[in-house]
């Protein structure tokens, strides 16, 4: 089956009183990579159980193309998924784990075999097909897990933190992997990260929920820089919370005043006057006190390899920095000019 | 997508097979031996639907009128969901009115008189129900469970849907209707009439409840005897099972495969053999009266008979099963508490007495209520050594078997029984909470354990040695006793009892089975080897659905699975026996009746071995087989079945065992033409026949050995690769009272 959409119409799901999800609504286009980002207990696996069909939602509907599947059983839906534990059959060789999906669906053996064969290949997974999952290392069986997930062509493919249990460096590779593989075989993709890293560098669209409803949904420039709300913007990587002064002057421009700053910047459609400001920590540069009219004290300094991480108390609060100048690290009790970047502070609409 | 109409097809199928073809009625040989199919039309093996038209049994028509109904349901164009309801409705229709047919309509007619006045008079009465009626009501049954299925309960899979069905009504028809029946037979009088008075009064009998010998010079009463015994043999239990758990676990004893081994031998022989030893050993013609009597001449005494030999045999007998327990428990009290004790200062007898002992303390309570529910269930070794002195076992026994014949006060006394078990069981239910299955899997956990303290480690050896010594003895005597001419007079080596119980002759017209046994050697081997996978099957698929599935009443149904566990099988004899004599179920004095009684004895050891391996099986395994399109059944074929391997050896083992080596529910329900083993061998011994019973036993010990060979044999190893799990042992799942 060719890949398909997925709709979700103010969906819920009650686990007794308590609302996993709590009436969400979403589409994600045919042959799309979307991610759904989230701290844990967020609701996210639940929204991803429920498109697999292994739980039903307790009200709203759920598509697939263009049929609605809110009452349909999981094995009848077309829906592959990856499991965060890979959930791989122990008792069978990589070769039959991957051929399992055809051979329940009818298929001859030696069909499967030759089809389980060539989706290995395509996770670039060859020479191991006897071996039993418990002799394979994290990585290889990540890929027999997608391999077995692929084999069947599902209208959906979904990833519940694929790569939780990989080392640091493997990670990058592997979602490296996915997304080349879902641009390459242009396959709907639904994916499940707490990791907004993780998120940023695979997805067309992210979505970000907070207490089992949605936060906001956007692609992930977007997101980075136009959170609409306080937690997103601190959910999209590192950001300083403070107050400023918001005044518009044109139909898109304003400037805010942060304590003795004045910073031109979208107004996004928010009202003059006192609001939330998020500034982006690599955003701030840290000068000579005389260059820069807001002036700060380092309170703590943590050297990192490739940064510097700061924390500078300044007249508008404690600012946690990342500066890129390794060569030459401030002492704690230094005192330093504080200047901000346009590109990294944001203006938080009231919520 | 499917539409479920293949479903509906299929078990209207059943059901028209068993309204239109096969004898509605039970008959008197087996229906698979095809001797009915030439009196088809006759009025005790005519199909229902003759039944009814030709022989008066009108009643029967709604149920055929119910199954054309579902026929209709198969039109191809009809709603999903109107199709489900539909099937709901009618599949509902059917089983109730199936049964209140029967339970309505005796041999005679109406059953309650309240009924005939009200209703017209009927031309006949029926049967007991056969074939034909067995497949309607399960047709009905699995038509209401498609029914939900379609309705999106039990997440729209039909397996599931028809498995709990189908395990629930089994349960319902073969514990919780005998049940129920036994109550009722205890609160009617002789007439049959409900009676509260002579319910009262056999409850609050002198024999009961009398505490004679506490303040005068007659006996006391039976519950107090049961509850006494039971109390000294679970503390005995305890104590020693405590003694070798702590041997085998925090020393450095040699033999201790001797000790495991010494576990394994109650598990595979018949209760009452250590009864049967001690008799040997300290009967009146035992080895030391035969010594007293040659050294000091002094009369050979009776002095085993009684409650000091009843105690003695269940203590040598229940004493591996509490060190099964322990023994997991034992090992469960992690090192590295006791290291960190001990990193704190504390010497190894303030580690034993403030952190080991009290981390067990769950552990001992357990294993003392399962001796205690061994001890009141307990009816073998009541019945050898017991004397004069009865408990509820024996005494339900002989109201039934003997001169007596009241199954009023039978009754009474079971419930008294099953009362004092039910508490012992929720008492032990509570104790464990849900740890049950989880805190014998023994956690790999670095850290050596720690030694005994000197005084304990004493103590424990001084027990625990002389003790293991003796249980050898006795399982020695019973062995050697069937190759000697008679015990305590002439000890000529001899294969005499052999040869009468298990001779086999050559003669040219074939081979003839002369030995006296065979007959119910082979009746027991077939029983235990039918109901054995059947039992294993439904303990395995009751697992799964606790375990791997989400459904309303899903505590009541685990209740009930794990109930019979609970219920001292005296009990349950005797309540087959009140609930199974009559129509519209009337299996008793056949094959079924025991077959169904092995089944949901043992069905609670499947089910607790199963729910403990599946628990150690990851769920998100299930959902990846879901979502790769495989519904329930596949999924517990390829997947769940092939990693509960070792669970499936241990049910099977466990329900093949425990068929041949029960005694208490069978004594009950055996017949002439069924006799069992077990049955065979007490009545030998209660004549005295001590070689035959003997020599019996030693076969049945070969038996149950190769059983075993023969089930790990054809169930085959699982095999995980490097990192395998280790197999659940039979610690896990525990023993109830024979
Ligand atoms: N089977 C369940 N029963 C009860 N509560 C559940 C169940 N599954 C999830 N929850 C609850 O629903 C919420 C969302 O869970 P989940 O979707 O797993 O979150 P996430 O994947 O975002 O970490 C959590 O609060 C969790 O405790
Ligand atoms: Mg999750």
């Amino acid at each position: 089956m060719p890949a398909a959409s997925i709709e979700f119409q103010n969906v819920r799901k009650l686990y007794g009183e308590v609302a996993a999800v709590n009436g969400v609504s979403f589409t994600i286009a045919a042959r799309s990579l979307v991610t759904l980002l989230g701290p844990s207990g967020c609701g996210k696996t639940t929204i991803l159980r429920m498109i697999a069909g292994l739980e039903l939602p307790t009200s709203g509907t759920i598509r697939i193309g263009e049929a609605d599947v809110t009452r349909i059983p999981a094995a009848e839906r077309d829906v592959s998924m990856v499991f965060q534990s890979y959930a791989l059959f122990p008792h069978m060789s990589v070769l039959d784990n991957v051929s399992y999906g055809l051979t329940v669906s009818g298929q001859t053996r030696a069909q499967a075999h030759e089809k389980a064969r060539s989706a290995l290949a395509t996770v670039g997974l060859t020479g191991l097909d006897q071996r039993l999952p418990s002799e394979l290392s994290g990585g290889q069986q990540q890929r027999v897990a997608v391999a077995r997930a692929l084999v069947l062509e599902p209208a959906v493919l979904l990833f519940d933190e694929p790569l939780s249990n990989l080392d640091a460096r493997l990670r990058r590779q592997m979602r490296e992997e996915i997304r080349d593989l879902q641009q390459r075989l242009g396959l709907t993709v639904v994916y499940v990260t707490h990791d907004q890293s993780e998120a940023l560098a695979v997805s067309d669209r992210i979505i970000v929920m907070d207490k089992a409803v949605i936060a906001q949904e956007g692609a992930p420039r977007e997101l980075y820089a136009q959170p609409k709300d306080s937690f997103v913007a601190g959910f999209m990587g590192e950001a300083n919370r403070v107050r400023g002064t918001l005044r518009r002057n044109g139909a898109t421009d304003g400037t805010i005043a942060l304590g003795p700053l004045s910073i031109a910047l979208p107004h996004r459609g928010i009202a003059d006057g006192e609001i939330d400001v998020a500034i982006r920590p690599e955003a701030i540069d840290l000068v000579a006190a005389e260059a820069s009219p807001l002036a700060g004290t380092v309170r703590k300094a943590a050297y990192l390899g490739n940064t510097m991480e700061y924390t500078v108390d300044t007249a508008i609060g404690p600012l946690f920095v990342i500066h890129g100048r390794v060569d030459r690290p401030l002492a704690v009790g230094a005192s330093v000019g504080v200047a901000l970047a346009p590109h990294g502070v944001i203006a938080i609409p009231p919520g | 997508m499917t539409d479920r109409r293949g479903a509906v097809a299929f078990w209207l199928a059943v059901g028209a097979a068993g309204f239109l073809v096969v004898p509605w009625y039970a008959l008197q040989d087996s229906v698979f031996t095809l001797g009915w199919v030439p009196h088809f039309t006759a009025k005790e093996a005519a199909p229902a639907w003759l039944q009814a038209t030709t022989h008066g049994r009108v009643w029967l028509a709604p149920l055929g009128a119910l199954l054309a109904a579902v026929a209709l349901l198969l039109a191809p164009g009809l709603a999903r969901t109107l199709r489900a309801n539909a099937l709901i409705a009618i599949g509902a229709a059917g089983f109730a009115y199936f049964f209140a047919q029967g339970f309505a309509i005796g041999p005679t007619g109406w059953y309650l008189d309240t009924l005939g006045a009200a209703l017209p008079p009927l031309t006949g009465g029926q049967y007991g129900m056969g074939l034909g009626a067995v497949l309607v009501v399960a047709a009905f049954a699995m038509l209401f469970a498609v029914g939900l299925a379609g309705r999106g309960f039990f997440k729209g899979d039909a397996f599931v849907a028809g498995s709990v069905v189908a395990v629930a009504s089994l349960v319902v028809v073969f514990t919780f209707f005998p049940v129920f029946r036994i109550l009722l037979s205890a609160v009617e009088d002789a007439s049959g009439l409900f009676s509260l008075p002579a319910f009262h009064a056999r409850l609050t009998t002198e024999k009961i409840w009398g505490l004679g010998c506490v303040v005068g010079q007659t006996r006391c009463g039976v519950a107090w005897n049961t509850l006494a015994l039971a109390l000294l043999c679970a503390t005995g239990c305890t104590s020693l099972g405590l003694a070798f758990a702590l041997i085998a676990t925090r020393t450095d004893f040699r033999q201790k495969k001797l000790l495991r081994f010494l576990t394994v031998l109650p598990i595979i022989t018949p209760p009452f053999v250590i009864g049967l030893g001690l008799i040997l050993i300290f009967g009146r013609s035992g080895l030391i009266n035969q010594f007293l009597e040659f050294a000091f001449g002094i009369q050979p005494g009776r002095w085993i008979y009684g409650m000091q030999g009843v105690l003695l045999a269940q203590v040598f007998a229940f004493t591996p099963i509490a060190f099964l327990v322990l023994i997991g428990v034992v090992e469960g009290v992690s090192p590295s508490m006791e290291e960190a004790a001990q990193t704190l200062r504390a010497n190894r007898w303030r580690t034993f007495v403030d952190v080991s002992l009290p981390l067990m303390r769950p552990g001992l309570a357990n294993a003392f209520l399962i001796s205690f529910i061994e001890s009141i269930a307990d009816f073998g070794n009541p019945i050898l050594l017991g004397g004069n002195f009865g408990v509820l076992s024996t005494e339900i026994f002989f109201s039934v078997v003997g001169a007596q014949l009241d199954q009023g006060r039978a009754a009474t006394l079971g419930i008294v029984l099953l009362l004092f078990a039910l508490a012992a069981f929720f008492a032990q239910r509570r104790v464990l909470g849900r740890k049950v299955y989880t805190s014998l899997a023994g956690k790999g956990d670095s850290g050596l354990p720690t030694q005994l303290p000197d005084g304990v480690r004493r103590l424990c050896y001084g027990i625990a040695i002389p003790w293991a010594t003796l249980t050898v003895v006795i399982y020695a005597m019973a062995v050697v006793g069937g190759f000697v001419e008679t015990w305590g007079r002439d000890y000529t080596p001899t294969l005499r009892h052999y040869v009468k119980a298990f001779a086999i002759e050559f003669t040219p017209n074939g081979v003839i089975w002369a030995g006296a046994a065979w007959n119910s050697f082979w009746t027991t081997i077939k029983l235990a080897a039918i109901a054995s996978p059947l039992t294993a099957a439904l303990g395995i698929l009751s697992a799964y659905l606790l375990t791997r599935q989400k459904f309303v009443g899903q505590g009541a149904f685990e209740f009930g699975t794990m109930l019979s566990f609970a219920i001292p099988g005296t009990v349950i004899g005797v309540s087959y026996i009140l609930a199974f004599n009559i129509p519209p179920i009337e299996i008793t004095g056949t094959a079924i009746v025991l077959i169904v009684c092995f089944i949901f004895r043992n069905m609670p050891v499947g089910v607790r071995a199963g729910m403990a391996a599946m628990s150690q099986i990851d769920k998100s395994l299930d959902e990846a087989s879901t979502t790769l399109g495989a519904r329930g059944f596949t999924t517990l074929r390829r997947v769940i079945l092939p990693l509960l391997k070792p669970a499936l050896v241990a049910a099977l083992i466990y329900s093949f065992v425990r068929a041949v080596t029960t005694v208490s529910a069978v004594i009950f329900l055996v017949s002439a033409e069924y006799e069992m083993a077990t049955t065979y061998i007490i009545n030998r011994v209660i004549n005295g026949d001590y070689g035959v019973a003997i020599a019996y036993c030693s076969v049945l010990i070969v038996l149950m050995l190769a059983a075993i060979w023969l089930i790990n044999y054809l169930v085959g190893e699982r095999k995980l690769g490097r990192r395998a799990a280790g197999a659940p042992r039979l610690a896990t799942i525990g023993r109830n009272a024979a």
